[in-house]
C-alpha cells in the first residue's frame, strides 16, 4: 500500500528527500550541543578558563545556528512535500474520477467521495509530514544518542541499552493495545455521528411526533459507549508517562551511582557525567516520538485505503482500439439486449429488449417506478454497457465509437438533472463550448426557458446559485432541454425532463422540437399520457421487459397496462402541476 | 434504477479526525472563553480536578528535586570524596535514597494524574455531548432552517474533538510547565539574580519570535480552511452533479478548474505548515543561545568568585536554564492547539447558548372518561383524549373533546419580520374534513401546515385548534394531536418495526402491522429479506422512494391522530402505484381531519374544501365544481388553458 502511495510524491520528490536528511542534521546539531555544555562544564567552569568557554560558547552558537538553518529547511521542506502529497493525491483522485463510468459512480456515494477528497487526504498530508520529520529524525537521534553515550562510557551506556529495550517492548504492547481500542473509538464514532446527523436532517419528524425524549436516549446510549470505550483507550495509554518517568528517574540514578564512583576514579568527568545525563532524555524521548509515529501510520491506514479505492477503480467502459468517430444517424437497434447493474445478479433489469427505431422518429416511453424505463435509454450513450445482445447507433455498435464522438452526439436529458453554478449562458455552453450568444437564445427559444430568462435580472447572465437552488423545477427542466439542445444532437432522450412544467408548455415545446429538428430522433419517457400520445410509436415497459409498442390508439385497444395508466389519469385533463415537483 | 444514495454530506468524516490543530475562526474572548470551559469542567469535577492539580504539583516537585540532585551530587558529594584514598559513600547512598524516594512518589503522582484525568475528559465531554444533543433537541426548527446541517455535525465531531486533545493534553501541560516555571524559576532565583534576569529576557525574545510565528501560520491556516472550503464546495457540486459531466463529456474543463483550487489549497497549506513547524527548532536554538550566554556570563561572574558565585553553582544553574527553557517551548507549542480548541469551545458554547423552543402552552391533553353526564379525567388509556383548559380568570378547569377543528383567523406569518410570506389567511377545517392546499412552489402550502404545529409562531391573528388558541396548548401535547407526513421521508437506523412504532412507542406488534396493512406497506414489508425485523441503514437508502413514503404514512397511521398533515406524501410513486397506495390514504384519512398538499391535481379532486394559494395568499377556495364554476385559476390550471403558470 506504502509503495502504491509513494508514487504520488511526485515532483516533490527532492523536498521529501532532503527533509529527513536536514532532520537527521538537526539532531546531530543537537547532540552535539550537550557534548560542548559538558565541555563548558569541565574544562571552562571547573578548569576556571574564561577564554575556552568564551570559544566554546561561540562554537556551540554557530552549531545552534546550523541546527536552526536544518531546521527551517527540515519544516519548510516538509511542509512543502507533505502538501505537494496531498495536492497530487487530490489531483489523482479527482481526475480518475473523471474517468468513471456511471457503473463507477453508482459505487460510491458523493458524499463518500468528498469525505475522501478532504478529510482523508488530510489525514495522509498530516501523516506523512509526520513520517518524514520523525520517523528518521526519532531513530536517529536514538542512535546518535547512544553511540555518544557509549563513546564517553560504554559501561553507563549499556545501562540506557537495558533501559531502552524493557521501554521498547513496553510501548510496543501498550500502543499496540491502546490503537485497536482506538480503532473501535472510531466505529462508535460513527453510530453517534450517524445520530446526531439523522436528528439533524429529520428533526421535523422527531418534532412533529414529540419524540424529542426518546431520541435523548438513544443518544446517551451511543454517548456512553464511547465514553466507555475511550476511558478503556485512553486509560491504557495513562500507564506510558509514569513508564516513562520510572525508567528516566531510575536511570539517572543508576548513572548518577555509577558515575560518581568512575568520577571519583578519575575515568569519568563530572562533564561527561552530565552529557549522559542529558542524553538520557533524549533517547528516551525519541523512544516515544518513534512509537507515536507508529500509531499515527496505523491509524492512517484506513485513510489510504480509502483513497486507494479511488486513485485504483478503473473505469467499467473503455475505448475501442479504433474507434469511429461520426455518428452518421439518429437510427437506433437494440438486438436481444440484456442489462443488469451488478454483474453478479441473477435478475437482470432489462430483459431480451429488441426494438428498432428509425432516425427521426419519436419514440415515447412509458412503465411504472422500477420498470427500467431510464435504464434502457442509458445504453444508448454508452452510460452503461449492454450485458447480452448488441446495441448500435447509426448502423454501428455503440461499443465501436469513441464516447466523446457517441455522447457529443447523443444528448440525454436526466432525470436528476444538475445545473451548476455559474450563469446560464455558462450552463448552456456546457453543451456547446463554442456556441455563440445567438445560439444559446435559440436553444432557449425552443425549450420554453426564453420568457422566464427574460424576466430575470440580468436575463442570460442571471448566475444560477449550486444546485439551481434559485429557479424553480419547471425553470430548470427547461434550462436543461436547452442545454441538451446547444449540443445538435443525432440522438435526444428526455429522461422524465418534463415532469414539473405544466402540460401546455410541455406540450409546445415537443411540437417545437419536432418542427425545428425533425431530423433528430427523440425518445421521450413519461409519467403523463399526455406527453406521449402524439409520438410515432410509444414502448410501455414493465418489469425490465417491453411489454408492447404502437401507436396511442393501438395501444389503448390492445395493452392493458398503457390503458391503466391512461385510466389512472384522465378525468383530470391530466396532472397539472403546479411546476413544484423539484 | 441505480439511483445514487445522496447521503448528506458527513464533515469531517469518522470521529472528526483530520482538521484538528487549525483555528477556523476568530476566538473572541479567548480569556472568558477558557474561564467557562474550567468553570465547565469543575462544576462537576472539582474533586477531581483538585487531585489532578496536587498530582502534578507533587510529580513535578520531584522532578525538580531530581534536578536539584545534580548540583548537590557534583558539590556535596563527588567533589569533596575526588581525592579521597578511601571515600565513603554511605552520605551518597543515603541521599540518592531520599532521592529515589521522591521519585518514587512523583511516579506515583503522575500515574495518579494520568488515570483521574481520563475520568475527568471523557466524563467532561461525554456531559457536554449529551447537554449538545439534548439542547439541540429543544431547539426550534428554524435553526435547523438557518444552520448548515454539516457546521452543526462538525461541533459534535471536530470541536469536541479539539476539546478533547486540549483537555487531556494541552490543560495537564499547562499546568504542568506553569508550576515547573515557577519553581525553577524560584531556584533559580536563589542562585543567581542575573543569570535569572538574562534567562527570562531571552524567554521574552523566544516568546516574540513564537508569537510571530503562530500568527503567521494562524493567518495561513485560516488561508488553508478557506481554500478547503472552497474545494470542498467544488467537488461536492462535481460529484453530485457527476452524471451531467459525463453526458456533457465536461471532465476536462473540471479537471483544469480543480487544479486551479487544488494548487491555491496547496500554496495555502504549504506556508501555514511551514510557519507552524519552524516554532520547535526556534524555540530550541534561542533556547541553546540563552545557554551559551548564561555559561559566558556565569563564567565570568563564577572564576570572579563574583558575590559568591560557585562553579557548582553555575553548573546546576545551566541545568536550570536547560529545564527552565523546556516547559517555555512546550507552552509556545500548544498555542496553535489551545487557540483552535478555544474557537471549538466557542461553536459549543454558541450551540448551547441557543435560544430553546418558546412554550408557554398550558393546555393538555388528557384521557378522558364520561361520567354521570360530564367530562372526568383518568389515569386509564381509554383512547378518549381532551384538552385539559384550565381558567386561571374563573380559576376552574374544563374539559373539551378532542375533535379535530382548525381554524386560522385572518393569520400573516414571515419568517423574518421584514418579509412576509403569508398573509390574511382564513380557513375553517370542520372535523373530518379534507382541505386540500394547491399553488405553486414558494405560495406557501407547507408554511401553512409548519403553523398548525408551531414549528413557526405566527406574527399576526390567531390559529384555533378545537377553539383552543393553539398558542395556549403545550407543545408537546398539540403535536401529538397531529399525525405529519413529509415529503422527504426520513428514517431511522433501526428495524421497520420499530420505524412504524416511531409513531406511538407504546404501540404492539398488533397494532404496528395493522397500521402497515391500512397503508398498503405489509406485502413489501414482508417480502424483505427480515419482514419488519429487517434493519434500515443510512436513512432507509436500501428502500425505494415509494417504499418508504409508504412507510411514513404506516407511522402516521400508528400514531392514530385526529389531524392529518399529508404533504406531498405520494408524489414520488408513479401513478398506478399511487392508485394503491390513494386507498391507504383514504382509509387513513376516514373520519380524521386532512390537510393535504398534492402536485396531482386528480388525488385531491375529492377534497371538501380546495385552497388555492398564490403568493402566500388564498386566491381561491372552495370544492372541485365550484372552483372549476368561478372559471379562475384552478379552472386554467384543470383545464390546462392557459399556458404560462409560474411567474
Amino acid at each position: 500500500m506504502i509503495k502504491k502511495l509513494t508514487k504520488y510524491i511526485g515532483q516533490f520528490k527532492f523536498a521529501t528527500i532532503v527533509t529527513p536528511f536536514s532532520m537527521i542534521g538537526e539532531v546531530i546539531c543537537e547532540m552535539v550541543i550537550p557534548v560542548l555544555m559538558g565541555r563548558i562544564v569541565d574544562k571552562g567552569i571547573y578548569g576556571k578558563d574564561m577564554s575556552y568557554i568564551i570559544h566554546t560558547g561561540l562554537l556551540m552558537l554557530a552549531v545552534a545556528l546550523l541546527g536552526l538553518m536544518f531546521g527551517f529547511i527540515g519544516a519548510f521542506m516538509g511542509a512543502k512535500a507533505s502538501a505537494g502529497f496531498a495536492r497530487n493525491l487530490r489531483k489523482a483522485m479527482f481526475d480518475n474520477i473523471q474517468m468513471y463510468s456511471f457503473a463507477n459512480i453508482d459505487h460510491f456515494s458523493p458524499s463518500s467521495l468528498v469525505t475522501r477528497l478532504t478529510t482523508d487526504v488530510t489525514n495522509m498530508q498530516n501523516a506523512f509530514m509526520m513520517t518524514l520529520r520523525m520517523a528518521m529524525r526519532a531513530p536517529a537521534s536514538l542512535i546518535i544518542a547512544m553511540t555518544m553515550s557509549f563513546l564517553i562510557s560504554p559501561r553507563l551506556a549499556s545501562v540506557y541499552l537495558v533501559a531502552v529495550t524493557i521501554l521498547s517492548v513496553f510501548l510496543f504492547f501498550v500502543m499496540g493495545r491502546a490503537s485497536r481500542y482506538f480503532k473501535q473509538v472510531f466505529e462508535r464514532y460513527d453510530d453517534l455521528n450517524e445520530s446526531v446527523q439523522e436528528n439533524v436532517s429529520a428533526i421535523r419528524v422527531v418534532k412533529a411526533y414529540v419524540r424529542e425524549d426518546h431520541e435523548i436516549n438513544r443518544f446517551q446510549k451511543a454517548a456512553m459507549n464511547i465514553y466507555l470505550m475511550f476511558c478503556k483507550a485512553e486509560l491504557n495509554i495513562s500507564f506510558i508517562s509514569p513508564a516513562m518517568m520510572f525508567v528516566v528517574y531510575t536511570c539517572i540514578l543508576l548513572i548518577s551511582w555509577l558515575g560518581a564512583h568512575m568520577i571519583i576514579q578519575n575515568s569519568l568527568t563530572t562533564g561527561e557525567l552530565m552529557s549522559l545525563l542529558t542524553y538520557c532524555m533524549n533517547i528516551l524521548m525519541s523512544l516515544m516520538m518513534l512509537s507515536m509515529v507508529f500509531v499515527m501510520i496505523t491509524m492512517s491506514q484506513a485513510s489510504a485505503k480509502r483513497i486507494l479505492e479511488v486513485i485504483e477503480e478503473r473505469s467499467t467502459l473503455q475505448d475501442p482500439e479504433d474507434p469511429i468517430r461520426e455518428v452518421s444517424d439518429g437510427s437506433i437497434c437494440f438486438d436481444h439486449v440484456n442489462f443488469a447493474y451488478n454483474a453478479e445478479s441473477k435478475e437482470p433489469v432489462l430483459k431480451d429488449i429488441c426494438l428498432s427505431i428509425r432516425s427521426g422518429e419519436s419514440i415515447g416511453i412509458i412503465g411504472g417506478t422500477g420498470s427500467a424505463k431510464s435504464s434502457l435509454v442509458n445504453l444508448i450513450s454508452r452510460l452503461y454497457d449492454v450485458t447480452g445482445g448488441t446495441l448500435s447507433v447509426g448502423g454501428h455498435d455503440v461499443k465501436a465509437y469513441s464516447i466523446e464522438a457517441l455522447r457529443g452526439k447523443v444528448a440525454v436529458v436526466l432525470q436528476k438533472n444538475v445545473l451548476f453554478s455559474g450563469t446560464i449562458y455558462e450552463n448552456l455552453r456546457w453543451g456547446n463550448r463554442n456556441a455563440t450568444d445567438e445560439e444559446c437564445r435559440e436553444a432557449c427559444r425552443l425549450a420554453c426557458a426564453d420568457e422566464f430568462i427574460e424576466t430575470m435580472p440580468d436575463d442570460y447572465n442571471t448566475r444560477i446559485e449550486q444546485g439551481g437552488s434559485n429557479v424553480s423545477g419547471g425553470q430548470k427542466q427547461r434550462l436543461c432541454i436547452a442545454r441538451a439542445l446547444m449540443m445538435k444532437p443525432r440522438v435526444i432522450i428526455f429522461d422524465d425532463s418534463t415532469s414539473a412544467v405544466d402540460t401546455a408548455t410541455d406540450a409546445k415545446i415537443r411540437k417545437q422540437l419536432s418542427e425545428s429538428i425533425p431530423d433528430t430522433t427523440k425518445l421521450v419517457i413519461a409519467q403523463r399520457i399526455s406527453s406521449v400520445e402524439n409520438c410515432d410509436r410509444i414502448v410501455v415497459m414493465d418489469d425490465g421487459r417491453i411489454n408492447g409498442v404502437g401507436t396511442h390508439e393501438e395501444l389503448l385497444k390492445t395493452n392493458r397496462i398503457y390503458k391503466e395508466v391512461y385510466d389512472s389519469q384522465v378525468g383530470s385533463s391530466d396532472d397539472a402541476d403546479f411546476d413544484e415537483k423539484r | 434504477m441505480a439511483e445514487e444514495r445522496v447521503k448528506e454530506v458527513k464533515l469531517g468524516g469518522p470521529g472528526g479526525r483530520g482538521m484538528r490543530g487549525m483555528p477556523r475562526a476568530k476566538v473572541d474572548h479567548p480569556g472568558q472563553l477558557f474561564m467557562r470551559l474550567m468553570k465547565y469542567v469543575f462544576k462537576y469535577y472539582a474533586v477531581h480536578m483538585i487531585v489532578v492539580m496536587i498530582c502534578i504539583v507533587v510529580s513535578v516537585l520531584a522532578s525538580v528535586q531530581g534536578t536539584m540532585f545534580t548540583k548537590t551530587l557534583i558539590d556535596s558529594y563527588i567533589t569533596p570524596m575526588m581525592g579521597q584514598s578511601d571515600p565513603d559513600y554511605g552520605p551518597l547512598l543515603a541521599a540518592m535514597g531520599r532521592v529515589a524516594l521522591f521519585y518514587g512518589i512523583g511516579i506515583a503522582a503522575s500515574f495518579t494524574q494520568a488515570r483521574v484525568m481520563v475520568y475527568v475528559n471523557q466524563g467532561t465531554l461525554k456531559r457536554l455531548r449529551e447537554e449538545l444533543f439534548s439542547h439541540m433537541e429543544s431547539l426550534p426548527v428554524s435553526y435547523f432552517d438557518t444552520h448548515s446541517h454539516g457546521d452543526i455535525m462538525s461541533v459534535y465531531t471536530n470541536d469536541i474533538d479539539t476539546l478533547r486533545q486540549m483537555i487531556s493534553q494541552s490543560l495537564p501541560q499547562l499546568l504542568n510547565s506553569a508550576i515547573t516555571i515557577v519553581s525553577i524559576f524560584s531556584m533559580m532565583i536563589v542562585l543567581s539574580i542575573p543569570l535569572t534576569a538574562l534567562t527570562v529576557a531571552m524567554v521574552f525574545v523566544m516568546m516574540a519570535v513564537s508569537v510571530w510565528a503562530t500568527k503567521t501560520s494562524g493567518r495561513n491556516f485560516v488561508a488553508q480552511q478557506k481554500n478547503l472550503g472552497s474545494i470542498n464546495g467544488f467537488i461536492e457540486e462535481t460529484m453530485s452533479g457527476e452524471k451531467v459531466v459525463k453526458v456533457f463529456c465536461h471532465e476536462e474543463e473540471c479537471k483544469e478548474k480543480f487544479d486551479e483550487l487544488n494548487e491555491e489549497l496547496y500554496q495555502s497549506a504549504y506556508k501555514a505548515n511551514a510557519y507552524s513547524n519552524i516554532l520547535g527548532p526556534i524555540t530550541s536554538q534561542l533556547g541553546n543561545t540563552s545557554y551559551v550566554l548564561c555559561a559566558m556570563v556565569g563564567g565570568m561572574l563564577a572564576l570572579n568568585s563574583y558575590l559568591g558565585f560557585t562553579v557548582g553553582g553555575l553548573a546546576s544553574f545551566l541545568t536550570f536554564n536547560k529545564s527552565f527553557n523546556m516547559p517555555i517551548n512546550q507552552v509556545t507549542m500548544q498555542f496553535n492547539s489551545i487557540i483552535s480548541a478555544l474557537a471549538g469551545a466557542q461553536r459549543v458554547f454558541a450551540l448551547l447558548d441557543e435560544k430553546p423552543e418558546a412554550d408557554e402552552g398550558y393546555v393538555t391533553l388528557v384521557n378522558t372518561k364520561m361520567e354521570n353526564g360530564r367530562l372526568v379525567e383518568t389515569a386509564d388509556h381509554t383512547e378518549q383524549w381532551a384538552w385539559k383548559h384550565f381558567h386561571k380568570a374563573e380559576g376552574t378547569t374544563t374539559y373539551q373533546p378532542l375533535e379535530g377543528d382548525v381554524t386560522f383567523n385572518d393569520v400573516d406569518f414571515g419568517y423574518t419580520p421584514e418579509k412576509m410570506v403569508l398573509h390574511d389567511i382564513v380557513i375553517h377545517a370542520k372535523p373530518g374534513q379534507k382541505i386540500a392546499l394547491v399553488g405553486s412552489t414558494g405560495a406557501g402550502k407547507t408554511t401553512i401546515t409548519n403553523l398548525i404545529n408551531r414549528f413557526y409562531d405566527i406574527q399576526d391573528g390567531k390559529i384555533r385548534f378545537d377553539d383552543i388558541n393553539v398558542n395556549k396548548i403545550r407543545k408537546a401535547d398539540l403535536r401529538r394531536s397531529l399525525g405529519v407526513v413529509l415529503q422527504d421521508t426520513h428514517l431511522f437506523t433501526d428495524t421497520v418495526r420499530e420505524n412504524i412504532r416511531y409513531g406511538k412507542l407504546d404501540a404492539t406488534d398488533e397494532e404496528v402491522e395493522a397500521a402497515a396493512k391500512l397503508a398498503n406497506a405489509d406485502s413489501f414489508i414482508r417480502r424483505l429479506p427480515k419482514g419488519y425485523d429487517t434493519e434500515l441503514t443510512g436513512d432507509g437508502a436500501n428502500l425505494s422512494q415509494g417504499q418508504r413514503q409508504l412507510l411514513a404514512i404506516a407511522r402516521a397511521a400508528v400514531a392514530d391522530p385526529p389531524v392529518l398533515i399529508l404533504d406531498e406524501a405520494t408524489s414520488s410513486i408513479d401513478t398506478r402505484t399511487e392508485k394503491i397506495v390513494q386507498d391507504g390514504m383514504d382509509k387513513l384519512m376516514k373520519g380524521r381531519t386532512t390537510f393535504v398538499i398534492a402536485h396531482r391535481l386528480s388525488t385531491i379532486r375529492n377534497s371538501d374544501v380546495i385552497i388555492v394559494l398564490e403568493q402566500g395568499r388564498i386566491v381561491e377556495q372552495g370544492t372541485h365544481e365550484q372552483l372549476l364554476d368561478l372559471r379562475g385559476r384552478y379552472y386554467q390550471l384543470w383545464t390546462g388553458k392557459k399556458p404560462e403558470l409560474a411567474s
